[in-house]
């Protein structure tokens, strides 16, 4: 057997997070360095797993497992496919750069980043990746939900601890709350499937590719598809269930906003398409139209709500709405572009996202505010930040040469196929994001800096630049040159289709 | 009549037995500041009869012994291992309590209710079931109401004693009517007398219903829980913790054999299915809903573990081998987090005297891995992996779908977010909320060495479940097997 | 040298990109090595597209110089440029316009190193378009061009630019996302962009089939109108029109330049190379509906320019007028596609749009000049200036007359090609645009009048506003432009007969 490196992977930030809490806690900075090495290592690995990954052979590679549970049918089988591996990439990528933004600025002046107990906080935050891993990795269905859940409760503590002191108890309970009544409905509906599949089969097993083909009655799937689906979609940020996400995101410290927005609501909507869709493709095949309305009203709504905050955090909070209803969108159409858009959204999504809050965070931490109109002239400030929040947001924008656009239009492709009309009125939100973006940039960058800022704020740091290049770079590099990443998804596409009988 | 088979099935109660014997003999000569190491000896005395049960007096085929008095078999003796880790958990807990530290007969009442538990986890009849029921419970009753002097714990232990007695009174009733109508009391021979209808369903229900009293207050389902959250309140720390985790699960014991084995029939099951999971329903509503508003940290444990019983009860209703093994499974879990969450309850008040969640204010800071510790309890009762909890509540809820229930297992799901409302809630008090004067780390919260043993190995039994749970599940598994 | 000769069209679109990432590193602070290298990196594209103008074969159908590398295959795309004889001529007024337009803007000292950037960026984004041979590329750098404008003009731009950006943006892109739909239409239904096949195949459609439900007839309407829209902003054609004079009135002088140099002709190039090949029969089915918004263009336009009394607002609107002549002879073009007349007038759409480059360049580069030197565009505030400065007034002179249509310079010839060509064809609107023309000499003249004659404001000739005559560098500038304008007004040949070809092989 080879190097085991999905297990290392997903492991990692669990024996990260033990080092972590065997530290002093006086020592801030130590700590601060071994949390940015095990991400370093994560992130090592994830290009490691990104670039093994054999797109002509597609299907699931670094196949490693581990019976856990054979009584249950239950096994630690882990493994990628085409849509978890770019997915697994983003995680490295996202952690590595919000644990190089948490370092923050100690200067008593500034008090940037994560100051206060940085040793529990970068332990729960590696916690939380390693439920994330192992969700992207797992082949085992109880598996799954096994991390799934362990990737939702960390959000508590690290939001209700390290968050916004506004609201931070509210938002924190109530996206928890949200989320274990979504994870726990869709557990409802695995169970179901684990029973049938038992009765049909007479085998007990959580594997997923056996239960691909257990056989399950169409009756069966449009029945439990709704709750599956919609379970994992809550963390999706779907409309109308994404009620949690904007309030979650402004609430949290910056590097959680980023890895929740970047990383976790992508785990739901993975999941969704895991479980959901490819386990029950009868019915995902008859409820796609409702999904396809839920994106859709989404996108739309989520962009206006987006484009009326005056609260930087909060708009940026509602953009993901908007952008997640476009990944929902693209599983709706249940076709080839549509997907293809999807898993390539996930990512854009992932890295655009994370850039924002990075940015937002970096400016409150200094400014103290982020309501927009209070703010301005930063790119005179942080020129660095300013150049990387106008990258992200054309991201947002789905500007041709970015990987926003590389993933939005196979989506709308998608779409077309299936109704026009959605893609027509979906599109309308290119250009209410185009309108919230260009006025958040130049509201917030450019004009003058008002003056109870002058010769208060300070520039970002080298650790945070490196963060903001690092993200920028990935998603330069896809809309330069999609092909760094559409075949691996293309791959991941095909074994979907092939789930939903070729259609 | 003592062969060395009914010998090895009544082997961890002999052991118990010696190591209460040898706390008489040994607690006068000690003085009055050493004798609180009564319960090294307790705790260490009961792991070792674990151990040496566990190597000469495992069960094999299941198998009356003593003329049908006891089964031996997994079930109970994977039960009784449950309740003694618990007892000596407890008794280490016990340690550092005001009133109980230095008093060798609370020791020895622990153990003497101990005995009781571990033979209704065995008892294949039911005379001797209901002297194992009172074995069990009558030092409790005192044990509850140990503190003299202090209103709370009087008034728990008299409580506690009035149900009781109230309870078992009618279950004893029930007893002597089965005894009446079938002229037997072995559990193994009724069930056959109602396979071949010998006995009336609709008598056989009227019986089951008293008796189904004294079972719901043992196991604390609703309607019968009325007394719980002042009894756990009131009664000593530690006692609290051994009445919710292992007085509980032996309640379960008892349910598990007398339903499963007893009265199987056909045309009962429907009936008393379709009761349980009523009383599973109103048990996780009333639990859950009025857990809510709790500050006490014991009254609001109290509430969780009749939330607990109504998850537990989904089990017992499947009905199923599965399910069996199920409840079994949950019970191991439950014990673990639940005495975790007492001990980490007592730990705190023994340091700062105080029980109200809003002084637990700051207490990550004053204390980090007892922060980590409750951390781990109160998410493992809520559900989350990597703790025992999650992969018990899925166990059950997979069995629950399993027999159709699948509205309830909904419901339940409902309830477990509810839950973990007041359990999240609780962790912000220990995680996010500060200290008046913010000086955390001038109040830390020393943990004596048998609080430390006692809760780290709760701790790593906690994740050791919700991680590596294949043997624990086989375990359960081979003694649900042993109901069919 | 093989590498450049087979990669020429690649290196023309990258360079400049390739350039402004090296400027990344460059010292902020050395304003001066920043310009000259901008400037040197703008001038490579252009030597190689003289190069490449020279190795044209016009007598050879179809495009030349033809790349193609993989891209986005998974949805179908590839990155897949080539030229022909209409796409070169842009092509040579990009690489012409972009150094001249980065000379100008060496006043700017204000973030240097940004500005240049952008201006590199967007000279790729404008080259992308006319290069492009696959659709969706085409749209990237139709989308890419917009953002470094954005920015040109929100950042380097006078009062009220940031209203002015924003229209611009809102518009554009607004007008881009029905084509961006229309696109996706076409992806979906072929599985590739490359435009000839999706020329061959799209026209070939059986329009009594349905697509999406709908007859394919309803569905190429639609489209079609999508298409329209998109270009029709860009053009502007009338009543799309209204972000243009913001926009280009609060761009700085080389954004100017450039906007109303190469951007305007992107969308006329849109209908050229997208509209009239994939929508013949709509083409010719809304031509005349086309016509009339051309002809309300060239009317309107001229007469809201005499209205003005800012000297940039008023060149903005003769960018109106003027590509009405354009619109004009592609509409003519749409409906009598094959015969004579409308190659006329295709030639002359085309040449105007070359010329107007030119001209417009030139206008707003001037109006750059005087507004510098004077801070106010104010026509009522100049007045007897050539007086103080001959030769801005004669340059001035010079590239108004050349704007106006003057025979013998190069505004005439277009102009007379288009009229000449569409007069069988719309003969009425030809006959209403005539009078638009003579609004065209009247605004041209008045501006000229309020700027260099009358009598002098004394403010400009003493004291602190004294004003300074144009210099070497400026005079730099408008050096080539005046030649072209000239060298094609006197001998239209050289560049006819490339165009001429084109438009004879395409229709």
């Amino acid at each position: 057997m080879n190097f085991p490196v999905l297990s290392v992977i997903t492991f990692t930030p669990l024996v990260a997070a033990l080092i972590l809490l065997m530290i002093p806690a006086d020592r801030k900075n130590e700590t601060r360095a071994v949390a940015a090495a095990s991400a370093a290592f994560t992130l090592a690995l994830s290009l490691w797993v990104y670039f093994t990954y054999d797109q002509t052979l597609g299907g699931y590679q670094l196949v490693e497992r581990y019976d856990w549970l054979p009584a249950l049918g239950i096994s630690l089988s882990l493994g990628v496919d085409g849509i978890s591996a770019p997915l697994v990439l983003l995680t490295g990528v996202v952690m590595f750069t919000g644990v190089l933004i948490s370092w923050g600025d100690e200067r008593p002046h500034v008090m940037a980043g994560i100051q206060d107990r940085p040793r529990e906080f970068f332990a729960f935050l590696f916690v939380l990746a390693w439920g994330v891993f192992g969700v992207f990795v797992s082949l085992d269905l109880f598996m799954l939900f096994f991390f799934y859940e362990i990737a939702v409760f960390p959000m508590y503590l690290l939001i209700v601890i390290w968050g916004w002191n506004v609201t931070r108890e509210y938002a924190a309970m109530k996206l928890t709350l949200y989320l274990l009544l979504g994870s726990v409905i869709a557990l409802v509906g695995a169970l179901a499937m684990l029973i049938v599949q038992y009765q049909n089969t007479g085998v007990l097993t959580f594997d997923m590719l056996a239960m691909e083909s257990a056989g399950f009655s169409q009756q069966f799937q449009i029945i439990w598809f709704l709750p599956v689906f919609l379970g994992f979609a809550i963390l999706g940020g779907l409309w109308p269930f994404h009620n949690w996400s904007p309030d979650g995101h402004v609430a949290a410290p910056t590097a959680v906003s980023m890895f929740h927005a970047g990383v976790l609501m992508k785990l739901g909507a993975f999941a969704a398409l895991r479980v959901g869709i490819m386990l029950l493709p009868e019915g995902a095949k008859h409820w796609s139209w409702l999904i396809m309305l839920f994106a859709g009203v989404a996108v739309v709504y989520g962009a206006y709500i987006a484009f009326v905050q005056t609260d930087f955090k909060y708009m940026v909070g509602f953009s993901s709405v908007s952008h997640m209803g476009l990944v929902m969108l693209g599983f709706s159409t249940l076709n080839r572009d549509g997907l293809l858009g999807s898993g390539m959204q996930m990512f854009s999504h992932g890295a655009m996202t994370a850039l924002f809050f990075a940015v937002v965070g970096m400016i409150y931490d200094r400014a103290h505010t982020r309501q927009i109109p209070e703010l301005g002239g930063m790119s005179k400030i942080m020129p660095f930040a300013a150049v990387g929040f106008i990258i992200g947001g054309l991201v947002s924008m789905g500007m041709p040469l970015f990987s926003g656009f590389v993933a939005e239009f196979p989506i709308f492709m998608g779409v077309w196929q299936v109704n026009w009309l959605v893609a027509v009125i979906c599109s309308i939100s290119i250009i209410i994001t185009a309108a919230y973006i260009m006025r958040i940039v130049r509201q917030v960058f450019f004009g003058d800096v008002p003056e109870r800022f002058e010769g208060h704020l300070t520039d970002i740091t080298i650790l945070d630049k490196t963060a903001l290049v690092t993200l920028c770079f990935f998603m330069v590099i896809i809309g330069l040159y999609p092909k760094f990443m559409a075949p691996i998804v293309q791959t991941g596409v095909d074994n979907i289709l092939r789930l939903l009988g070729g259609s | 009549m003592f062969t060395p088979l009914a010998f090895a099935s009544i082997l961890p109660e002999i052991l118990i037995l010696i190591v209460g014997m040898l706390i008489l003999i040994i607690e006068p000569f000690w003085k009055e500041e050493k004798r609180r190491n009564v319960g090294w000896l307790a705790a260490g005395g009961l792991f070792a009869a674990m151990i040496v049960s566990l190597i000469v007096g495992r069960p094999g085929e299941p198998l009356p012994t003593f003329g049908g008095m006891i089964r031996f078999d997994w079930l109970g003796f994977f039960l009784k291992m449950l309740f003694m880790f618990a007892a000596a958990a407890t008794a280490l807990l016990m340690m550092d309590h005001e009133r109980l530290a230095a008093r060798g007969e609370a020791y020895l009442l622990l153990l003497a209710s101990l005995i009781g538990m571990n033979l209704m986890a065995v008892s294949a009849d039911l005379i001797m079931l209901f002297l194992a029921i009172e074995t069990a419970s009558i030092p409790l009753y005192v044990l509850a109401g140990f503190m003299l002097g202090d209103k709370r714990s009087t008034e728990a232990g008299f409580k506690y004693f009035l149900f009781g007695i109230l309870a078992t009174t009618i279950m004893l009733y029930g007893f002597s009517l089965v005894f009446g109508f079938s002229g037997t009391t072995d559990i193994y021979r009724l069930a056959e007398m109602f396979k071949v209808g010998e006995i009336a369903p609709l008598t056989a229900f009227g019986v089951l219903a008293l008796i189904f009293v004294g079972i719901g207050f043992k196991v604390t389902f609703t309607p019968f829980h009325f007394w719980v959250p002042d009894v756990y309140e009131g009664s000593p720390t530690p006692v609290a913790g051994f009445l919710s985790t292992a007085s509980k699960a032996a309640g379960y014991a008892v349910l598990l054999r007398l339903f499963f084995v007893a009265f199987p029939g056909s045309n009962l099951s429907v009936a008393w299915t379709t009761a349980l999971v009523v009383f599973a329903a109103a048990s996780m509503l009333v639990g859950n809903l009025l857990a809510l508003p709790q500050m006490n940290i014991k009254r609001l444990l109290a509430y969780s573990s009749i939330a607990h019983t109504g998850y537990t009860l989904i089990g017992v209703a499947a009905f199923t081998q599965f399910g069996a093994a199920s409840v079994v499974f949950y019970l191991a879990a439950y014990i673990l987090t639940n005495l975790l969450a007492f001990g980490v309850a007592m730990a705190f008040s023994k340091a700062t005297g105080l029980e109200d969640l809003r002084d637990y204010a700051g207490m990550s800071r004053r204390s980090p891995w007892l922060g980590l510790m409750m951390l781990t309890a109160f998410l493992s009762l809520a559900g989350i992996p990597p703790f025992g909890g999650f992969i018990a509540k899925v166990i059950v809820f997979a069995a629950g779908i399993q027999a159709g229930y699948v509205w309830l297992v909904v419901f339940a799901v409902v309830m477990s977010v509810v839950g973990a409302y007041y359990y999240l809630n609780a962790l912000k008090f220990v995680y996010l909320y500060r200290m008046p004067n913010q000086d955390e780390e001038n109040h830390p919260i020393p943990l004596s060495r048998p609080y430390a043993i006692a809760l780290i190995a709760l701790t790593i039994g906690v994740i050791l479940i919700g991680t590596v749970f294949a043997p624990w599940f086989q375990w359960s598994n081979a003694g649900a097997l042993n109901l069919f | 040298m093989d590498f450049i000769a087979n990669h020429f069209l690649a290196l023309i679109l990258l360079l400049p990109a390739a350039a402004a990432l090296i400027m990344l590193f460059l010292p902020k602070d050395e304003v001066k090595l920043l310009r000259w290298f901008a400037f040197g990196a703008s001038l490579l594209p252009l030597a190689l597209s003289i190069g490449v103008w020279f190795q044209f074969k016009s007598f050879q159908p179809g495009f030349q110089f033809r790349e193609r590398y993989e891209w986005y295959e998974a949805i179908g795309s590839s990155f897949y440029l080539g030229v022909d004889g209409l796409s070169l001529t842009m092509v040579l007024l990009t690489t012409l316009l972009t150094p001249l337009a980065i000379l100008a803007s060496f006043n700017i000292s204000e973030r240097v190193k940004a500005y240049m950037i952008l201006f590199l960026f967007l000279e790729t984004g404008m080259l992308g378009v006319f290069l492009s041979l696959d659709l969706l590329v085409f749209f990237v750098f139709w989308e890419v061009g917009l953002i470094p404008m954005y920015f040109l003009i929100n950042q380097w731009g006078s009062a009220n630019r940031n209203y002015a950006s924003m229209k611009f943006l809102i518009y554009t892109m607004g007008g881009s996302v029905g084509l961006l739909l229309g696109i996706q239409l076409l992806g979906v239904l072929f599985g590739t962009f490359d435009l000839l096949v999706l020329t061959q195949r799209w026209t070939s459609l059986d329009p009594d089939a349905t697509l999406l439900g709908m007859s394919v007839s309803t569905v190429k309407t639609v489209a079609f109108w999508a298409f329209v829209v998109a270009f029709s902003v860009k053009v502007p054609i009338w009543p799309f029109h209204t972000w243009l004079p913001d926009a280009h009135t609060e761009a700085p002088t080389a954004g100017s330049m450039l906007l109303a140099g190469v951007l305007l002709k992107l969308g006329a190039y849109g209908f050229l190379r997208l509209i009239l090949p994939l929508y013949p029969v709509e083409a010719r089915y809304f031509a005349g509906a086309l016509a009339f918004l051309a002809t309300a263009a060239i009317v309107f336009g001229a007469l809201s320019s005499f209205a003005q009394t800012d000297f940039k607002r008023l060149v903005a609107y003769s960018s109106v007028n003027h590509m009405g002549f354009v619109v004009l002879g592609i509409a003519a073009a749409a409906l009598a596609s094959g015969t004579p007349d409308a190659v006329i007038a295709m030639n002359g759409a085309v040449l105007q749009m070359f010329n107007h480059g030119l001209s417009a360049a030139g206008m707003f580069f001037l109006v750059g000049v005087i507004y510098e030197r004077t801070h106010t565009r104010n026509l009522e505030e100049y007045g007897g200036l050539f007086t103080l400065i001959p030769a801005y007034g004669a340059i001035l002179i010079f590239t108004g007359m050349s704007s106006l249509g003057l025979p013998g310079l190069n505004g005439f010839i277009s102009e007379f090609l288009v009229v000449r060509g569409t007069w069988p064809i719309f003969t009425g609107y030809v006959a209403i645009s005539m009078a638009g023309l003579f609004f065209t000499g009247a605004y041209i003249l008045k501006a000229l009048k309020k700027v260099l004659h009358g009598p002098l404001n004394e403010r400009w000739a003493h004291g602190e506003h004294v004003l300074t005559e144009v210099n070497a560098r400026e005079i730099l500038v408008m050096a080539p432009l005046m030649i072209l304008m000239l060298w094609i007004g006197v001998y239209p040949a050289w560049i006819l007969d490339v165009i001429n070809k084109a438009v004879g092989f395409l229709f």
